[in-house]
């Protein structure tokens, strides 16, 4: 199982599940407001310019900006 | 029906839902930009009528991804929606603004809108967007499962506006509630599944294929590079005319009103406190109209949440995010578009310390004193075969100021660093900027700078120019008339204070007036040193009066002084405009007066030490 903050640029994997890092993360709340649930399409579109972080992410209709710490929240699988 | 108080609705929405653009589509340039009471958030209200004349007020609230607010936009958002701001009253009827290119997002905010009770009238926008990527959407069946009027708008143009306005004219009756615990997303995933049909091969969309070279890791920060060296280019370049033309026309504006008057005092109210003081800020005015030309067209367009993306990493050092990026860069110009730009930034924090370290960019205003003083003791000459001292000398005080800045970013966001910062920025898709809103945006700011600031600025000039002008100087007096008056024995007062600077009194007679426009300093030596010359040609008097009279320590001391002393009343004023504080505004000038003794006095010290 791998994360968001893992997935090499190009790729396209299914989330499954967001995890809450306290009992009230907002920042895992607001990744669910913004569409970031388990079964929907994420694909990395592409990575800053000084290494990994920050990560640009196509999720349907919209295109986000995470940083490392955010995007490991997200729990992935294999599309395929 | 029709009646004389007009009724309150607003307008909801995601970021980037175009919900602005449709804003101004309904009021057109009978809108009023301010502050909500207590907060920066920036406070839209607008006035139209229907076509059976209700007279309408609407507010134009700040985007929100959700009624569960993160940011004080958000929070104005949910109270005013909920009917819990202090106040606001609640909305009669909202518009909830969808874009029709992006309703998987938008439309889990709109059943958040249908939970609170309000009737709610759907706006589907740019559906001209949606067309063109071959989105079919059943309006019709849409409306009739959500329980709200859904009109198709593209507010680009007056297509559907009308049909809304209509609309308004009837009654709405709140959309039924979806049942306690009703989960969003899925109710999102079957109302797509129902109206929406997607194209079966899906083209890659302009804004893919744009973020292929926009955010590439090597071609990306280029083209930002090359953005920006333009942006800084146009605002230089195509300012400078305008701002002479402008300055040469104030001039001829205030001969013209001071020819028939006596000298005398009134003629010297009129000159040196009024048209001087006012004349040294709206000489400005072009270039801060070309900063926000450029600023709110790559808003418009898109870009910047790119920019900001780019430059995360670089900011990130400094405790901030790649947000702070475009605020800190106009402030090379001036640090007041800069601080007004940090608007723009949405979390407090950043935006908070983006505005304290804004006057550390080394504005425009001080290049003539940093030009004077370099001239008059830094020899030409070459160094390492290549090298201008006196350029690199230059080079060194925006270096020192930069660094400075970066410092003290770290500084200030150390305490609270520990909570996670997030980035968490949605890349909307790429659009043609419009004239309108772009123009209408322009004249916005062009209001807002005059008026305030210019009113600000007037009256602080007119009481430098009664403390430099009184009491009037003995009839036999040798000295200066500066000398005599109040700003003359503050400035012998204030010497004990800056001798270990290495300052005269003359230096802390000029830091007075200085406080109103850091050029003023320069004119204000000239006064002192009784040179009788102003403006422009006083340095070329005043250059080797300086280099015979000040040490090389006092000199360097007060270039170090201008690098961090917060000197600028405006940018104060603006400051204090911008955050509501006071408290705030005490607290930059505190350490920035700080640094600029401890800057002073270490130069002055090591500078001797050298010798």
């Amino acid at each position: 199982m791998h994360t968001l903050a893992t997935l090499p640029k190009g790729h396209e994997a299914i989330i499954t599940s967001v995890s809450h890092m306290t009992d009230a993360d907002t920042i895992a709340l607001r990744l669910g407001e913004l569409g970031f649930v388990p079964g929907e399409r994420v694909q990395t579109i592409a990575t800053g310019p000084f290494g990994r972080e920050p990560i640009a992410v196509r999720l349907g209709t919209s295109r986000f900006a995470l940083r490392h710490s955010e995007a490991a929240r997200i729990h992935l699988q294999d599309s395929k | 029906m029709s009646t004389s108080t007009p009724r309150n609705i607003a307008l909801a929405g995601n970021p980037n839902c175009g919900k602005t653009s449709l804003f101004n589509q309904l009021t057109g340039s009978r809108q009023k930009v301010g502050n909500y009471a207590g907060v920066t958030v920036e406070r839209k209200v607008g006035f139209f009528t229907t076509p059976q004349n209700t007279p309408i007020r609407v507010l134009d609230l700040p985007g929100a991804y959700s009624l569960s607010s993160t940011s004080p936009d958000e929070d104005i958002t949910r109270d005013i929606c909920l009917g819990h701001h202090p106040a606001e009253a609640q909305p009669e009827v909202l518009i909830g603004v969808v874009s029709a290119s992006n309703l998987r997002l938008h439309l889990r905010f709109l059943l958040e809108l249908k939970q609170i009770g309000v009737p709610v009238i759907v706006a589907l926008n740019m559906m001209d967007e949606a067309e063109k990527i071959g989105l079919t959407i059943d309006t019709k069946g849409l409306s009739a499962d959500l329980g709200m009027p859904v009109i198709p708008v593209i507010s680009l143009h007056k297509q559907g506006v009308t049909q809304l306005l209509t609309t308004l004219d009837q009654p709405v009756p709140a959309p039924p509630a979806l049942p306690e615990g009703t989960d969003l997303h899925a109710e999102v995933r079957r109302l797509l599944s129902h109206y929406v049909q997607q194209p079966a091969t899906s083209r890659e969309r302009f804004t893919d294929r744009l973020d292929r070279w926009t955010l590439h890791p090597v071609l990306g920060p280029l083209i930002l590079l090359v953005i920006l060296f333009i942006m800084f280019q146009t605002v230089f370049a195509w300012a400078q005319p305008i701002m002479d033309a402008l300055g040469s026309g104030l001039n001829d504006f205030g001969a013209w009103v001071l020819t028939p008057l006596p000298a005398g005092m009134l003629h010297s109210l009129l000159a040196d406190g009024v048209i001087a003081g006012a004349g040294t800020v709206v000489v400005f005015l072009p270039q801060i109209l070309i900063l926000f030309l450029w600023i709110i067209t790559l808003e418009e367009s898109g870009y910047l949440p790119r920019a900001a993306f780019l430059l995360d990493r670089v900011m990130a050092m400094a405790g901030l995010s790649g947000r702070s990026f475009i605020p800190l860069l106009s402030s090379f110009a001036c640090a007041i578009p800069g601080i007004m730009a940090a608007r723009t930034i949405q979390n407090p924090r950043d935006r908070l310390v983006t505005i304290l370290i804004a006057p550390l960019m080394t504005c425009s205003a001080r290049l003539p004193v940093y030009t004077l003083l370099i001239g008059a003791f830094v020899p030409h000459r070459t160094v390492w075969g290549i090298m201008n001292l006196q350029g690199l000398v230059l080079f060194g005080l925006y270096a020192t100021a930069i660094i400075s800045g970066i410092i003290a970013a770290r500084i200030m966001t150390r305490g609270v660093a520990s909570q996670e910062h997030p980035l968490l920025l949605e890349l909307p898709p790429y659009r043609r900027p419009l004239l309108r809103s772009v123009a209408l945006g322009l004249w916005q700011r062009a209001v807002m700078f005059l008026s305030r600031v210019g009113t600000i600025i007037v009256s602080l000039n007119v009481l430098l120019w009664g403390l430099s002008s009184f009491p009037f100087p003995p009839a036999h007096a040798t000295g200066a008339a500066i000398d005599y008056s109040i700003a003359g024995r503050i400035g012998h007062l204030m010497q004990p204070l800056f001798s270990p600077l290495g300052f005269n009194w003359q230096i802390c007679v000029a830091l007075i007036p200085g406080l109103a426009a850091r050029e003023v300093a320069i004119s204000s030596l000239a006064t002192v040193y009784a040179i009788g010359a102003t403006g422009d040609d006083a340095g070329d008097k005043l250059l080797p009066i300086l280099s015979s009279q000040w040490s090389m320590a006092t000199a360097f001391a007060l270039l170090a002084w201008y690098v961090y002393a917060p000197q600028c009343i405006s940018t104060l004023a603006v400051m204090r405009r911008e955050t509501r504080s006071l408290k705030i505004v005490f607290g930059a000038a505190g350490y920035l007066f700080g640094l600029a003794y401890l800057g002073a006095f270490l130069t002055h010290y090591i500078t001797l030490k050298m010798q």
